[in-house]
């Protein structure tokens, strides 16, 4: 039986400083909830400064708007980047690895000084970025920042500021580990969500030393103390950064689906072995996809190629399959085992559709899965790669997985940890119960649009494709699907960030006495607990809902796999 | 969120092993596609690199440009030789910042040893509409053997970004 019971050992630290949570008997660690709030703020922050480039930039790259001028448009392309990709993602990762690391073990935060160091060097080179990109004109190098376009020295440094801050934080995570398993803070392995975490910080770690193998020397190259940088070197290791960087966020975004999962509709992972194996693959192969970036560079073979992107032969993307299934399986057996059982997708119907954190775990999975997972797939595989690469393809894809994917899920998540971490009451609850599907929208238009406009040949980062000349009108139907979905998304951006605002700068201090924000008064977490053997395996609670609907995906997947490889078939023979 | 039981290495339920099965003969599927279409498809993407530097290569393409000249055209007002290579020979396309230079004429149905290298940034070879798209590096010489499978006027836009004038960075190849 799973248990929420502490073990033993936690007064014997007379240094601990801690509270109880009233809602799910977990001790949170008070330097670890003001970890959190600082990381959780500053991901906000980043998220509002990026989400107006955003609206701006999707302002001018639809076509008919036509909003800035070049300069302006390929800072704010810059800066969009920075803040989304980088800077609120992994602020918000940060917390998440506090979180993980003492809260959901029991333990105490054991370096908590140095995890603030890790903090303000994240927050310098955060805010720093943002100001050399707005008030440096050679630093206008966008996110990628390709060699020998050379950016002001400034922008390097930041950039290896906010890496190494990141890099302090991650090991104060490894830090809390391990001095939990030694004070016995909690016994057996460590739950499901907080392996996903562990996961998500050792990608980290090796993700964050390959970015300082490709920006150290950059920086170098910038202050002109490095005569010689090799674009194709500087491409392999920012790669080994930047795409790793992502898979980071994965880990982090699947931890968190098991996290809302539980939160929302009370499962109990249907077999910890299956869900472990996947986030191992995850450990194995999923580094080796930054290869995808190289498909068609000069200098490397096919056989590197196919291996690298493949992950070997697909396992990372395995692991991905089994979590699309294990985590709505779960679901269902929960639910079922409520007494929803009517049918194949009975439990579906009667499933929480108005608590944020469900439908934001819902929409999140849908559009990771069904847009991002099968674009990215196909169009990582090498030869399809020709047909895809630097359109605007690359952006429709990426923007279902960590925008729709990770962002939602984590912008879901920040409904609980405001009442939780930040015990503050959260506000304008109708707005949050909307919020979710409102950016889903948004995000699903913006990825569509995209990708219909790639697959016409537009390119990403351009300012104006009228230059071109060439591309057949629809594409003007398509940009404006984008642009109406930017302004969608970004509607329900200014939403999250009002509720949030909302939520912590007004109103006292208020004790949590609730996990559900809107779905009732129950607790899923502790009725988790009381999901038995029995439950799981009753031939009424059997997960077959789930099975139709991941076959369904698989065809779905199949199909698009397929129709890319009819397209490929029909252009220029080219070896 | 919560612990798990002591022991959790537990045999898989009968839908996980049939998903765990399915899903991993998709991923071999996956794997084979791609060294079945190295060996059998038509479109493959070239692995061909030298090593040059932006002065040889630039002399390459000015001496190409001398042999095979054909006549004169404009792209944004700028005028650049047309150049027509017979087919099979070794043909070349400079990238700059913002400039495809020369303007390409070649023949449908027939080979050709395509030369792509910067002068400085990174650039993005991107052929439109047949849509083929490849990564353009300073210092590397990289070698594409094409057959144009179809005949008119092709536009060659710069798909990566190099600095502000990027959108402006237009080509053309004329198939005939």
């Amino acid at each position: 039986m799973a248990t929420l019971a502490p073990t033993t050992q936690w007064m014997a630290g007379a240094k601990d400083d801690y509270r109880v949570c009233g809602v799910t008997t977990l001790k949170v660690d008070m330097h670890t909830e003001r970890l959190i709030i600082a990381n959780a703020v500053m991901a906000v922050v980043t998220l509002a400064l990026g989400g107006i480039a955003a609206l701006l930039i999707a302002l001018t790259r639809w076509q008919a708007v036509h909003l800035l001028d070049a300069a302006w448009f390929y800072r704010l392309l810059t800066l969009h980047g920075i803040d989304m990709l980088v800077a609120w993602i992994v602020f918000f990762e940060m917390a998440g690895l506090h979180f993980g690391s003492t809260v959901l073990l029991n333990a105490r935060q054991a370096a908590p000084k140095l995890a603030w160091f890790g903090f303000i060097l994240m927050l310098v080179g955060g805010l720093m970025v943002n100001g050399v990109v707005l008030f440096n004109n050679q630093s206008i190098v966008t996110f990628t920042a390709y060699v020998p376009l050379k950016a002001h020295p400034l922008f390097y440094l930041s950039y290896i500021l906010f890496a190494v801050g990141a890099l302090i934080q991650v090991i104060t995570f490894f830090i809390n580990l391990v001095v939990a398993k030694r004070e016995k803070r909690f016994e057996g392995s460590m739950p499901l969500v907080v392996f996903g975490f562990m996961t998500a910080a050792i990608l980290a770690t090796y993700t964050l030393l390959e970015g300082a193998a490709a920006v150290v020397p950059a920086f170098f190259w910038s202050l002109g103390w490095l005569k010689e940088y090799d674009p194709g070197i500087y491409r392999n290791f920012f790669w080994g950064f930047g795409h790793p960087a992502q898979q980071v966020n994965l880990a982090a975004m699947v931890a968190v689906w098991y996290s809302l999962a539980q939160m929302t509709v009370g499962i109990r992972p249907l077999n910890e072995k299956f869900s472990r194996l996947a986030f191992i693959l995850y450990l194995l192969f999923i580094n080796l996809g930054s290869a995808h970036h190289l498909l068609v560079d000069p200098g490397l073979s096919f056989a590197w190629k196919a291996v690298n992107t493949s992950y070997a032969m697909y396992l990372a993307v395995l692991g991905s399959m089994m979590h699309a299934f294990s985590i709505p399986a779960a679901m269902e057996v929960a639910l079922r085992a409520k007494g929803f059982t009517k049918g194949l997708f009975g439990w579906l119907r009667n499933a929480p559709w108005h608590e944020p954190g469900f439908s934001s775990l819902v929409m999140s999975m849908i559009i990771f899965g069904w847009i991002g997972g099968v674009t990215g797939v196909t169009i990582g595989t090498e030869q399809i790669n020709m047909l895809a690469h630097n359109t605007m393809r690359l952006p429709g894809h990426f923007h279902a997985t960590v925008v729709g994917g990770t962002t939602t899920a984590f912008m879901g998540f920040t409904y609980y940890v405001i009442p939780l971490i930040f015990r503050k009451e959260l506000k304008l609850k109708k707005w949050a119960q909307w919020q979710p599907y409102v950016y889903a929208v948004g995000c699903i238009l913006v990825s569509l649009g995209m990708i219909t406009s790639g697959l016409q040949g537009v390119a990403r980062r351009n300012w104006d494709i009228t230059f071109a000349g060439v591309v057949p009108g629809t594409v003007d139907l398509t940009l404006a699907i984008f642009g109406i979905g930017a302004l969608i998304a970004v509607a329900g951006g200014i939403m999250y960030v009002t509720i949030v605002l909302a939520s912590i700068l007004t109103g006292p201090r208020l004790e949590a006495s609730n996990l559900l924000l809107v779905a009732g008064t129950n607790n899923p977490l502790l009725e988790s607990t009381k999901l038995s053997e029995r439950d799981l395996e009753h031939p009424k609670n059997q997960p077959k809902g789930t099975f139709v609907m991941v076959i369904a995906f698989l065809v779905w997947f199949a199909v698009y796999y397929l129709a890319n490889w009819w397209l490929l078939g029909r252009t220029w023979f080219i070896r | 969120m919560l612990a798990p039981e002591r022991t959790w290495w537990k045999p898989m339920g009968r839908m996980e092993k049939t998903w765990l099965t399915v899903a991993f003969v998709w991923c071999v599927f996956l794997t084979v596609m791609m060294p079945l279409w190295y060996y059998m498809g038509k479109q493959n993407v070239p692995v061909e690199t030298y090593r040059v530097t932006p002065s040889e290569f630039s002399a390459k393409v000015n001496a190409f440009v001398e042999q095979y000249k054909v006549g004169e055209d404009t792209i944004n007002g700028v005028t650049l030789p047309v150049v027509a290579p017979p087919p099979g020979s070794d043909v070349y396309l400079r990238a700059s910042t913002w400039q495809w230079y020369p303007i390409l004429q070649l023949e449908v149905g027939q080979t050709y040893r395509l030369h792509l290298s910067s002068m400085d940034l990174q650039h993005g070879f991107s052929l439109q509409p047949v849509n083929i798209n490849l990564q353009v590096l300073p210092d590397y010489d990289y070698v594409a053997t094409i057959i144009p499978t179809s005949s008119g006027e092709f536009t060659v836009v710069c798909n990566e970004f190099c600095s502000l004038g990027h959108h402006t960075m237009i080509g053309k190849i004329i198939v005939k």
